[in-house]
């Protein structure tokens, strides 16, 4: 019976071929055949010339043993650790500073979007000037600027800039006390958990409670007295479980303690002070594009201009200001592979050289890490929308 | 039932005509293009540098130019591509050059598993260390602790996981991707140690401030056989570079050199004869002129004058033969006869 509505639609002579419904039908098919094909003839060609040349294909490499150090590594790695490993470790090393750098990015670039907006003549200066320099200039040079001028203005690990005996800053980093835990930490651990919980609950009860009644309660205060407050206390139950481990010059270098590696610190420096300048004037754009009626109807209803700020402009701004806010944090995820020029041994530095290198599986490498860099930017993308959602207003 | 037929036939479509680059054809492509493209160093002092007016020079140079003059007669038809560690391999599996002469390490894998052939040693080197006079350091078991500056995707990375495994000493490695990076660090005092084979320390200490005040430690911590390689299954490819390179040590134990290599040819010596193309024909049999020989000593000169030239006692890298001599010198230089 279909058949007779759909050929009542059409005029009954019109051939099969010049029906603009079925020919859409297969162009769509013959692209999708065509694409498809390509593809196959991608891999085929690229199999066949790594058989043809004797190159191993495969991922098994993964397993076998990688043979060299890395300098930084958050998870334990040896030299006898697999080629797997060494991928883990520098995931991990990109996630550290993507991280890191987004938090950074984030706070300074509201700080100088606000900034730039201020009344004060030479605080909007200061912003415009930090803004238009930076992000005019090619972050790969930044980058190596920093490095070169951290390298060169540090003194050798011998004759450190030492601070209270604790920390100690030369060309070989930042070498801080590392804090050791003991038995009975977990207490400390369980506590902090019980109190962000716990705040997480106290924020959604006060904003019922003020809706309801409109009576507001202390949240950030009482959150924060809670979140020092209950760790502070379980480490005191415990008998204060942890030591510290101190940095000692050893010889060569110092031992013991923590390292931040100045490839590590000017890496991250170079990429929040470059991404902060564009989140800078995201967030310029996001506030002017309130209009100014709205500042005006909250002074009408008695705000003051702090809460007319945070409870009227800044929500309204986030609309405008959270989808390029999500580019800025994937480009700064992915500028991250700049590390290469410095040798902070990152995913791409590791995995994507010295691992590639080593094992001549060039095509397996590459793929590998393109395919770690979309997971992590579509996982990005994903939250951001999440939290883009959350925020656009809400109708009533 | 219609779809999966097409996609059936794309499919061997597909089969047919993805032949893929015949293995071949290098020397033919080489011939058509009138230029063989040389993978080198960046800049390597006494291997591959090039000077102020972009000519390159060096050891590595000489076997490009050895392989340009046997096949066109013209030193000057070669292409440098200048390669850092990492990309080097790569870029001779894709074809990108034709062979590599870039001191590189001949190791059982890189010669089975990443699909190449190395053709020859045309220098036996170990990996060392150079560190400032100032730390007083006399050989490397005092290394403890040290942070060492090396370049990514070497043998070097790995000799030294090996030695300070071995060593039971701990240590921290800073890799950049580039020679000049890694130098650079060295110099800023971002490391205490240096290392890469020793031709290259020696090499690579020209270039710094201040070149006395560093030392090279005696210890060699491995073998490091440095060759020109090509990719595997172009044999006819492969012996061209192979015996390009066994001229030049063949010349030095003939003592023919790039002087007298016209005097020479009338020599009696039915060895040399045969080298030079007085007799049989053994240019034809590699798919070249019979003057091949002939124009590499000319035009290049010998293992010894290229050894002399570039990295010898005489020049600033100040490298003795060592096992770099002839074996009827005691040393490992032994090429085959031409015959």
């Amino acid at each position: 019976m279909a058949v007779d509505v759909r050929d009542a639609g059409s005029a009954p002579s019109t051939p099969i071929w010049l029906d603009a419904r079925y020919r859409a039908i297969f162009f769509q098919i013959a692209l999708l055949v065509a694409v498809l094909a390509f593809g196959a003839y991608i891999f085929h060609n690229t199999y066949d010339n790594l058989q043809r040349r004797g190159i191993a294909s495969g991922f098994a490499f993964l397993g076998s043993t990688a043979g060299f150090d890395i300098i930084m590594h958050l998870i334990p790695y040896q030299a006898s650790s697999s080629f797997g490993q060494a991928l883990l470790v520098g995931l991990l090393n990109t996630m550290v500073v993507a991280i890191v750098g987004v938090i950074g990015a984030t706070l300074l670039g509201f700080t100088v979007g606000v900034a730039r907006l201020s009344r004060n003549w030479i605080v909007a200066r200061i912003a415009a000037v930090y803004i238009e320099v930076i992000r005019n200039i090619p972050l790969l040079l930044q980058i190596i600027f920093w490095y070169q001028l951290l390298g060169k203005s540090t003194p050798g690990p011998r004759n450190s800039i030492s601070l209270a005996g604790l920390f100690f800053l030369s060309n070989r980093g930042l070498y801080m006390p590392a804090p050791v835990t003991e038995d009975g930490f977990w207490l400390t651990v369980a506590a902090f958990i019980a109190a962000v919980v716990g705040s997480v609950v106290l924020a959604r009860w006060s904003k019922k409670r003020q809706e309801a009644t409109g009576q507001q309660f202390p949240v950030v205060l009482t959150s924060l007295g809670l979140i020092l407050g209950l760790p502070l206390l379980g480490l005191l139950v415990m008998g204060v479980p942890f030591h510290w481990n101190y940095a000692v010059l050893q010889g060569f270098n110092f031992e013991g303690g923590m390292v931040l590696i100045p490839e590590f610190i000017s890496l991250t420096f170079a990429l929040v002070l470059y991404t902060g300048a564009f989140i800078g004037e995201n967030v310029r754009a996001g506030i002017m594009a309130v209009s100014h009626g709205q500042t005006e109807a909250a002074y009408a209803v008695g705000l003051r201009p702090g809460p007319t700020l945070r409870l009227v402009v800044i929500p309204q701004a986030m609309r405008v200001i959270i989808p390029p806010l999500t580019s800025q944090y994937l480009n700064l995820t992915k500028n991250s592979s700049l590390a290469t020029a410095i040798a902070y041994p990152d995913l791409v530095a590791v995995f994507a050289g010295t691992v590639l290198n080593q094992t001549g599986q060039a095509v397996e490498c590459i793929a590998i890490t393109m395919a770690v860099y979309l997971t992590t930017s579509l996982s990005t993308s994903t939250f951001m929308n999440w939290f883009n959602r959350k925020m656009a207003l809400t109708e009533r | 039932m219609k779809k999966i037929s097409l996609i059936a036939a794309g499919a061997a479509l597909i089969a047919l005509t993805a032949s893929g680059a015949q293995a071949q054809q290098t020397l033919d492509a080489v011939k058509k293009r009138g230029q063989v493209i040389c993978g080198v160093s960046q800049s390597l002092p006494g291997f591959a540098n090039p000077d102020a007016q972009g000519n390159w020079a060096g050891f590595d140079v000489d076997m490009c130019k050895a392989v340009a003059a046997a096949i066109f007669g013209d030193v000057k038809r070669v292409k440098f591509v200048p390669t850092t560690a990492k990309e080097r391999f790569t870029a001779l599996q894709s074809g990108e050059v034709d062979f590599l002469a870039r001191n590189t390490t001949w190791t059982m894998s890189r010669d089975v598993q990443l699909g190449f052939d190395f053709v020859g040693v045309n220098f036996y080197d170990g990996q060392g260390f150079m560190v400032p006079k100032k730390l007083g350091v006399k050989t490397a078991k005092e290394l403890k602790g040290a942070t060492v500056c090396t370049q990514t995707g070497t043998t070097t990375e790995q000799n030294l996981a090996d030695f300070f495994r071995a060593n039971k000493m701990e240590y921290k490695v800073v890799a950049f991707e580039k020679n000049d990076e890694v130098l650079a660090a060295y110099d800023s005092g971002r490391c205490d140690v240096f290392t890469t084979d020793r031709s290259g320390l020696a090499a690579d200490r020209t270039k710094l401030k201040s070149p006395n005040d560093h030392l090279i430690l005696p210890d060699v911590i491995s073998k490091e056989p440095l060759g020109p390689l090509v990719r595997h299954g172009d044999n006819n490819w492969g012996d061209v570079i192979r015996w390009s390179f066994f001229v030049m040590v063949n010349a030095e134990e003939l003592g023919v050199t790039s002087a007298n290599v016209d005097q020479m040819k009338s020599s009696a010596n039915p060895e040399i004869k045969r080298m030079l193309g007085g007799e049989g024909d053994f240019g034809k049999m590699l798919g070249l002129d019979n003057a091949w020989a002939y124009n590499i000593i000319k035009m290049v000169g010998n293992y010894a004058e290229s050894y002399e030239k570039n990295v010898g006692p005489k020049t600033p890298l100040g490298l003795e033969r060592g096992v770099n001599a002839l074996w009827s010198a005691g040393g490992l230089q032994y090429a085959p006869p031409i015959r």
